[in-house]
């Protein structure tokens, strides 16, 4: 089987890849480009812990086919922090221990980035349904919640 | 012995030491490691519940190009039975080889039968398809009635009813009865004023980490063996594949990732064996990862089960009698956790007469794992539902009820011990007052109460301490960190050394560079294992003061240590500067050498754990959707560490308990195939379905901790199920006896309700 070679930008840089057809692009991430940042719970589209953006809207990475990124820009947990400074989110992720296990949290940061960046001052309603595709099982969501609506605050006054 | 002290970093609220890790992305998981050469395993299953393996045929798919090695239950030695010990979950070494990989019958749809390496998980799945297995489909027993019934179809043909006064002429699919007395409960339903009796069933359901289970194995010719996996005990992922393949365990090192969710799941041994064998045959490096389908299937869900409850009480509220039958379905091999269930059940309760009897019951689903508290959540559903009828039936208040008989310190619990200090009443009083117990109702929506407790564990722990040449310290310890424990140990060793805690860094070292642990499960962490690492900070102190006291030339018994500096104690010499712990690092050399504490113990006296919590619903009496509307969680942490992981453990376990109650549960067809076996069909709560969930932390020092810390994993889990399902008795006048109180079965019971 040939493989296909992909032109993409990931985390802003150019990046090219081979890759089998049916690879998706959390396999692609994962096992060919190394960054094993976006995580996989279900491969099903159910738990968004590999939660990614391809031109700035949030998908499952698992869902999306590696020879979909051509042409694309792809986002992913390890783009959120801007050098050595961790994003408002990880620093309120932190803050809040809204992490226990921390499986779910790249999905997180990622689907929490782009709910902020559509909606700078969500309700605690819209964060609860925008967040409903990234499962989290260990801290029945009040700790995420409060992170996030910290964070959102945080980014509106900076 | 627990001190009355201030603290100076123990319950504060600092940032985890592998926090940014885990936000940004770096934190390597299960799934996260690679070698170079590596190979990539999956596994084959079984599609049948219960067959006879016939025959299976491998050879066409070891010829296939790009596959290295082929095994079956062949490959592996045979096990003979021996108990395990020091896990969470009960079992049989001969039964855990069995479950890794089937022999002569395959006892769930999902019990592996062979696996396969290869140099892509694509060529990897074309090498399971050209695998041929002959089955001869038997009958699958899939329920505790149908298995109990007279005329049932044997699992295993050669198990006899343990916990018998004799053996039994008959094999049975009963694995172990037994029983737990005290009193004479027929007297004690005779001088009640009522009687109240139920049977409530609980459902399949799975502990639901996100992270599905994942290794990395590599063996040399010399037979020494590497294991890179996510687990909550390494130290038991040696010894269990140390047996299962016959092994010395100096010659298996496990070096434990972090790890996405465990609940009790991750204390067992799956993929790691398969992984070593096929390491062995193909002299690669191996990848296993199980897929969300194969978690669902084929590792270890709770136990489903049936739970008959009696309550005798006179018109006060005073219990007289308390009696239950307990069946738990133990999977395809015996032990379930029925002990820990019939240990818990009466355990909140001060009662003169009472009689519990357990079975442990086979049927033909995956053998269960550990689920937080396990067993516990399951038949403490059943009473405190049943308590709350009799609440009703006396008129009155539930909390009230609980507090007539409720244990507290010196009581002699149901299990056996006596209690030392415990907090159930302080959490009944607090519940008592909390305003969300007299908030408003609106129309449609219920209020439940429950209680929960959770024995807690001690077992073995290990910790050193070293400290580095400029006085920051670095703890090494043994249980990997599931939620937060790093940031409870450092703020200990902190506490105890008298230094900042960001100058304190903890890592979860592998089985050959940190002492012998038992696993992270039990609630014992911070209790046992940060026990061990005071220990070692006060082995730390005292070589720290005859350091000083050598340097100054004095007797040791001339030095004190005080807020993380020696001094000299009044009188011996006021030239005399104090000498801070980076002091005496940067002069160890002079000294005697590197400061290193250490520390090992088998903790005793795990401080049991109580919780009070309340359910806020409100039920759709169209579409029998149940909503949470509020949820509130009070427990004794003892001394909560880290009041927010504490925290975190409390609403989590809430929310894991509500998707219990409300909607989790294994969907079986006739012939015992899963039909939800994905996270879209099997449904946990998302984000949408649950409020905040408020939390109390009540302290009541636990008298065998220096800082009075008891667990508090595992009890949060406890009473979320009773509390929700009597809070919709409390919306809808109806009770429902099953879990889960899901929309079809609530519309059911609303209907027959109302015809």
């Amino acid at each position: 089987m040939s493989r296909i070679h992909v032109d993409t930008t990931i985390n802003g840089v150019a990046t090219e890849f081979l890759c089998e057809p049916q690879q998706s692009l959390l396999e692609v991430l994962r096992e060919e480009l190394k960054l094993t940042g976006t995580k996989e719970g279900c491969a099903t589209g159910d738990c968004g812990a590999c939660s990614v953006t391809v031109d700035g809207r949030l998908v499952c990475s698992c869902l999306v086919l590696g020879a979909e990124a051509q042409g694309r820009k792809i986002g992913t947990v390890e783009g959120i922090a801007d050098g050595d400074k961790l994003h408002p989110i990880q620093q309120k992720f932190l803050e809040h221990a809204a992490l226990q296990c921390g499986i779910c949290t790249p999905g997180l940061m990622v689907a929490t980035k782009a709910l902020l960046d559509a909606n700078p001052d969500p309700t605690e309603e819209e964060i609860r349904y925008y967040l409903a595709g990234n499962l989290c099982r260990c801290t029945g969501y009040d700790k995420i919640i409060r992170a996030v609506q910290d964070a959102a605050q945080t980014m509106r006054g900076a | 012995m627990s001190e009355a002290r201030d603290f100076r970093v123990v319950g504060t609220r600092p940032i985890r030491p592998d926090g940014v890790d885990k936000v940004t992305g770096r934190a390597n998981f299960g799934a996260d490691f690679s070698l170079p050469g590596m190979l990539y395993a999956q596994v084959l299953r079984s599609p049948h519940a219960h067959a006879r393996i016939v025959s299976i045929d491998t050879k066409k798919a070891a010829k296939m190009p790009g596959v290295f090695a082929v095994v079956t239950g062949a490959d592996f030695p045979r096990v003979g039975s021996e108990e395990i010990t020091g896990g969470e979950g009960a079992g049989d070494y001969r039964d855990l080889a069995t479950n890794i990989m089937a022999r002569d019958k395959a006892l769930y749809h999902g019990h592996a039968v062979a696996a396969v390496a290869a140099v892509s998980p694509a060529v990897a799945a074309d090498a399971l398809a050209a695998i041929k297995v002959k089955y001869k489909v038997l009958t699958p027993v899939m329920d505790l009635d149908a298995a109990m019934a007279d005329d049932a179809t044997l699992i295993d043909e050669t198990l006899f009813t343990a916990g018998l006064p004799e053996k039994p002429a008959k094999p049975s699919n009963v694995a172990a009865v037994m029983e737990m007395k005290r009193g004479d409960v027929e007297k004690g339903f005779a001088q009640a004023d009522v009687v109240v009796e139920g049977t409530y069933r609980t459902p399949t359901v799975h502990q639901g980490y996100i992270e599905p289970h994942a290794c990395v194995a590599t063996i040399n010719q010399g037979g020494q063996a590497t294991v890179w996996c996510c687990t909550q005990g390494h130290f038991d992922v040696r010894s269990a594949s140390a047996k299962v393949l016959g092994m010395n365990v100096s010659d298996i090192r496990v070096i434990p990732s972090e790890i996405g969710g465990g609940f009790g799941g991750k204390t067992t041994i799956y993929g790691e064996p398969v992984a070593i064998l096929l390491s062995k045959k193909s002299g690669r490096p191996i990848k296993l990862v199980m897929t969300r389908d194969e978690v669902f299937r084929a590792s270890g869900p709770a136990s489903a089960t049936k739970c008959v409850v009696k309550i005798g009480a006179k018109r006060d509220g005073t219990i007289t009698a308390m009696s239950a039958w307990l069946g738990y379905e133990a999977g395809a091999f015996k032990g379930s956790s029925m002990a820990p269930g019939a240990m818990c059940i009466f355990a909140p309760y001060n009662v003169p007469n009472f009689l519990i009897r357990g079975h442990d019951v086979l049927v033909n689903k995956p053998k269960v794992a550990a689920y937080r508290a396990p067993g516990a959540p399951q038949s403490m559903y059943a009473c405190e539902s049943l308590l709350d009828e009799l609440a009703r039936k006396l008129d009155i208040d539930p909390i009230d009820l609980r507090m007539k008989n409720a244990v507290e310190e010196g009581c002699q619990a149901a299990y056996g011990p006596k209690f030392n200090a415990i907090g159930f009443k302080q959490c009944l009083e607090a519940a008592k007052r909390h305003p969300n117990y007299t908030k408003a109702l609106g129309p449609g929506e219920g209020r439940g109460v429950a209680a929960g407790f959770w024995f807690n564990a001690g077992m073995q722990s290990s910790a050193e301490i070293h400290i580095n040449e400029d006085g920051t310290v670095t703890v090494i310890e043994g249980n990997p960190d599931i939620g937060g424990s790093r940031a409870s140990m450092a703020l200990m060793a902190a506490e105890e050394l008298g230094v900042p805690y960001e100058r304190v860094r903890v890592q979860v070292a592998d089985t050959e560079s940190a002492g012998y642990t038992n696993v992270t499960g039990g609630s014992r962490v911070t209790f046992a294992t940060g026990m061990a690492v005071i220990h070692a900070a006060r082995d730390i102190i005292a070589q720290c003061k005859q350091r000083a006291a050598a340097t100054w030339g004095v007797d040791a018994e001339m030095v004190d240590w005080q807020d993380g500096k020696v001094i000299p104690k009044p009188g011996v010499n006021a030239e005399l500067k104090p000498l801070t712990l980076a002091d005496i690092a940067k002069g160890s050399p002079r000294t005697g050498g590197p400061l290193l504490g250490r520390a090992s113990l088998n903790a005793r006296g795990a401080g049991a754990g109580f919780s009070v919590n309340m359910a806020h619903v409100k039920v759709d009496t169209e579409t029998g959707k149940v909503d949470v509307l509020g949820f509130t969680a009070i427990q004794d942490a003892g001394k909560a560490i880290h009041p927010s992981y504490v925290e975190g453990q409390m609403q989590g376990g809430a929310v894991q308990g509500l998707g219990w109650a409300l909607n989790e549960e294994y969907v079986y067809n006739a012939d015992g195939v899963m039909q939800n076996a994905g996270f879209l069909d099997y449904r946990m709560p998302v984000a949408s379905d649950m409020p905040m969930i408020d939390t109390q932390i009540i302290e009541v020092a636990n008298p065998t901790h220096p800082y009075g810390v008891r667990g508090v994993g595992e009890v949060p889990i406890v009473a979320p199920l009773a509390a929700a399902a009597n809070a919709v008795r409390d919306a809808t006048g109806v009770r429902i006896h099953d879990l889960p109180l899901s929309p079809p079965r609530v519309l059911e019971a609303l209907d027959a309700a109302r015809s």
